[in-house]
């Protein structure tokens, strides 16, 4: 990291002192909690409207869902030999979602990158509420779900699918306690501050966690470790998830590069549906001091590395399709490009690439939120179909023809497509009107702590240059402003009061 | 130990389809309407592929049974989460149902297509009910299923066996599709046994096993037509 970006990370909360003031009364709150906590106490009319509206559409799928396991699987468009379809996409396309939390997260923390403090913790709830929606699709996909635990009582390890399932649990208690964690602090906050019936909620979660001095250390530490461990586990849920469908012998899924191209579209919609968020966010719960131009400007970077990737190993793997010629790989190449499946196809290319290459060229697009949420959603959407061009076009052409095979998703399928994701945004509401979507304590701590760090990181680069990273000590102000302003795109005093100090340290 | 196998002699095969009823009739395996069948939800253990190659006045019609292969390394048995689908120690691929999920990896995982799943609840048209086998269970909807090589004769002829003091041989037990075939086009017996008409058959100049570049080794083999070269 440059200087310069240490200076626009720690901008919006404005940098004027960091001298600790007299502590204060228990029952005031810090600038950044009155903010921040804002959201869970005050609820407009739009957010209920949301919220009924999203739960008719989950109870909607429910009652599909209930429906389909009175009737049996047939009641889903799903046939012989296309056994698999918009369930199996689902899950998929869910677990790659979760690669949001971890990556911005643990990678971003790793590389001490100041930035990532205000989008952390809206990318972690993410993570694990896709992951729990993602597994759900697997059961609502069983033709006997009551039978789920003969996976715990006849393992067969050679079965990718069970891989899946010991990688995937892994994977959710391990988001599931770098959710908790760095969220301890901020308990200890909300049960002093906002109280009220959801007093002992806080109270029973923070399990004995007072947020003292050597709590904190200990906490810091667990969390920094967490961060190294989670980030090969999430590397190795998708790998395992592609191979399921790389393992077997079938054309077009029986491919070498499925793991890392399934990791890469991961991480792919996981930074296009955190992209989403952090815009709906911003505007809906008035984050905007929070959620600034710069962030989306660098996740606007990633991305525009992330399209390239994919469009890397995208052609790679039907370059080598094509040019190998094997008639039954052929078979499923056809229909994907010229064939059934190509208006899919290229619909997939044209959101996965052609959008967001064009709309992530320039800066000043990157920091516009609302062509940002346009590039996020048009990469979900393109996401969304490649999973599925990949799954359903080998299963519509097999090696022996029985019956002509076709694939047309039932309304059952639909209505569940549309209640999972219904439901998650439920779930994720109703996290949001209790607990806060920012992490207070870890943006205080970035005002308090991020200048120091990034010039004593800037002189660790640079060991004989000592006069840049002098520039940025916190207390000399003169340094700091003008690159900053220039940096944001908005003038410097716009971008909210000056920072108090913290209650303890 | 035995390996059984099968060896269909395509150039004797009619392409008239008894095997198929026989196997349907033998194993309970439901009959389904021409709407459940166009929706691709069709059960059959044994099924009549027909491949016609040219056009009308010059067309070439081939068809042959097609059943599951019991391959000796068989794609469907690796990938099973539950060990639902195995084989056992005579090499046949076997499918517990009371275990099976549903997940319909081993269906995917094919690359026959032979395995089928039970979508909906098995249709008993009033009074068919009464055809069924009592020696073959009525599997459940919601799980997968195949050809067994009618094991539950196998396990009549291996008590028989048995009580008889000896050991279980060639000749024994033969499925309801070998036994119907009115051309003899299907024969069935111990690949292992150098003597069994089936070993030698399958060593025929004719021979060839489906998609054998995948290496499944499938023990089901086939003879081509006399004079056909592929």
């Amino acid at each position: 990291m440059s200087p310069s970006h240490t200076t626009m990370s720690t901008s919006p909360m404005t940098m004027s002192t960091s001298q600790p003031q007299p502590t204060a009364p228990a029952a005031e709150m810090t600038v950044h909690e009155r903010k921040i906590f804002a959201h869970i106490t005050t609820t407009g009319v739009g957010f209920k409207v949301l919220y009924v509206i999203f739960a008719a559409v989950a109870a909607w799928a429910l009652a599909a869902w209930i429906w389909q396991i009175v009737h049996g699987l047939g009641v889903t468009g799903m046939n012989r030999p296309v056994y698999w379809g918009i369930y199996i996409t689902n899950f998929v396309f869910f677990i790659g979602i979760s690669h949001a939390g971890t990556l911005i997260s643990a990678i971003l923390r790793l590389s001490m990158a100041e930035w990532r403090r205000s989008i952390t913790r809206m990318a972690e709830v993410i993570t694990v509420l896709v992951i729990a929606f993602g597994a759900g699709n697997i059961i609502v996909d069983l033709g006997r779900p009551e039978r789920l635990l003969n996976i715990i009582l006849h393992p067969n390890f050679r079965s990718p699918l069970l891989w899946d399932v010991c990688s995937i649990s892994v994977y959710l208690i391990g988001s599931a306690t770098y959710l908790f964690l760095p969220m301890l602090p901020d308990l200890v906050r909300l049960e002093r501050h906002i109280g009220g019936w959801r007093r002992p909620l806080y109270r029973a979660l923070r399990m004995g966690y007072r947020d003292t001095p050597e709590q904190r250390e200990k906490l810091e530490g667990f969390i920094a470790r967490l961060a190294v461990i989670v980030i090969p586990i999430a590397v190795s849920v998708h790998t395992v998830i592609s191979w399921i469908f790389a393992m077997t012998i079938q054309p077009m899924w029986h491919s070498t590069i499925f793991g890392p191209y399934f990791v890469c579209g991961a991480i792919f919609s996981g930074i296009a549906a955190i992209l989403t968020f952090m815009v709906v966010l911003r505007k809906a719960f008035h984050l905007e001091e929070y959620l600034l131009p710069v962030h989306f400007d660098y996740l606007g970077r990633l991305l525009m590395v992330m399209t390239l990737f994919w469009l890397y190993f995208t052609f790679a793997e039907h370059w080598t399709t094509w040019y190998g010629n094997e008639p039954d790989e052929m078979a499923v190449f056809r229909s994907k490009v010229t064939g059934e499946f190509a208006p899919l196809f290229w619909t997939m290319v044209g959101a996965c690439f052609v959008v967001p290459f064009t709309l992530l060229s320039r800066k000043a697009w990157r920091c516009n939120p609302t062509i940002m949420l346009i590039v996020s959603i048009s990469i979900n959407i393109g996401m969304y179909l490649e999973r599925y061009t990949i799954i359903v076009p080998t299963l519509v052409n097999p090696r022996v023809f029985i019956t002509p095979p076709h694939y047309q998703p039932s309304w059952v399928e639909w209505s569940i497509l549309a209640g999972c994701f219904a439901g998650f945004l439920l779930c994720y509401m109703t996290f949001a009107k209790l607990f806060p979507l920012i992490s207070v304590w870890e943006v205080e701590e970035g005002i308090e702590r991020g200048a120091q760090e990034g010039a004593a990181r800037v002189r660790g680069y640079f060991p004989s240059v000592s006069e840049p990273a002098a520039r940025l000590e916190p207390g000399t102000d003169g340094g700091v402003q003008p690159r900053e302003a220039g940096g944001m795109g908005q003038p410097a005093a716009k971008r909210g009061p000056r920072l108090p100090a913290r209650e303890e340290t | 130990m035995s390996r059984w196998g099968m060896v269909v002699d395509l150039g004797a095969c009619t392409g008239c389809g008894a095997c198929g009823v026989a196997c349907r009739q033998e194993n309970n395996v439901p009959d389904v309407d021409e709407r459940t069948w166009r929706n691709g939800r069709q059960r059959d253990w044994l099924q009549l592929v027909t491949k016609v190659e040219g056009r009308y006045h010059d067309a070439q019609v081939e068809s042959y049974p097609l059943m599951c292969l019991h391959c000796d390394d068989a794609p469907c048995t690796k990938v099973c989460p539950v060990g639902a689908t195995y084989s056992d120690e005579e090499g046949l691929v076997a499918q517990i149902y009371d275990r099976c999920i549903g997940c319909r990896y081993c269906t995917n995982a094919c690359p026959y297509s032979v395995k089928t799943f039970n979508w909906l609840d098995p249709v008993w048209p009033q009074g068919t009910e009464r055809r069924q086998n009592p020696d073959v269970s009525v599997r459940p909807r919601g799980v997968v299923e195949k050809c067994t090589m009618c094991h539950h004769r196998h396990q009549k002829a291996d008590d028989r066996a048995r009580f008889e003091g000896r050991e279980l041989r060639h000749g024994d037990y033969t499925p309801a599709c070998v036994e119907i075939c009115p051309a003899g086009a299907m024969i069935f017996g111990d690949l292992d046994d150098p003597e069994s008409e089936v070993s030698k058959r399958s060593e025929d100049k004719r021979a060839y096993r489906l998609m054998e570049e995948l290496g499944t080794e499938p023990k089901v083999v086939f003879l081509r037509p006399h004079g056909k070269r592929s």
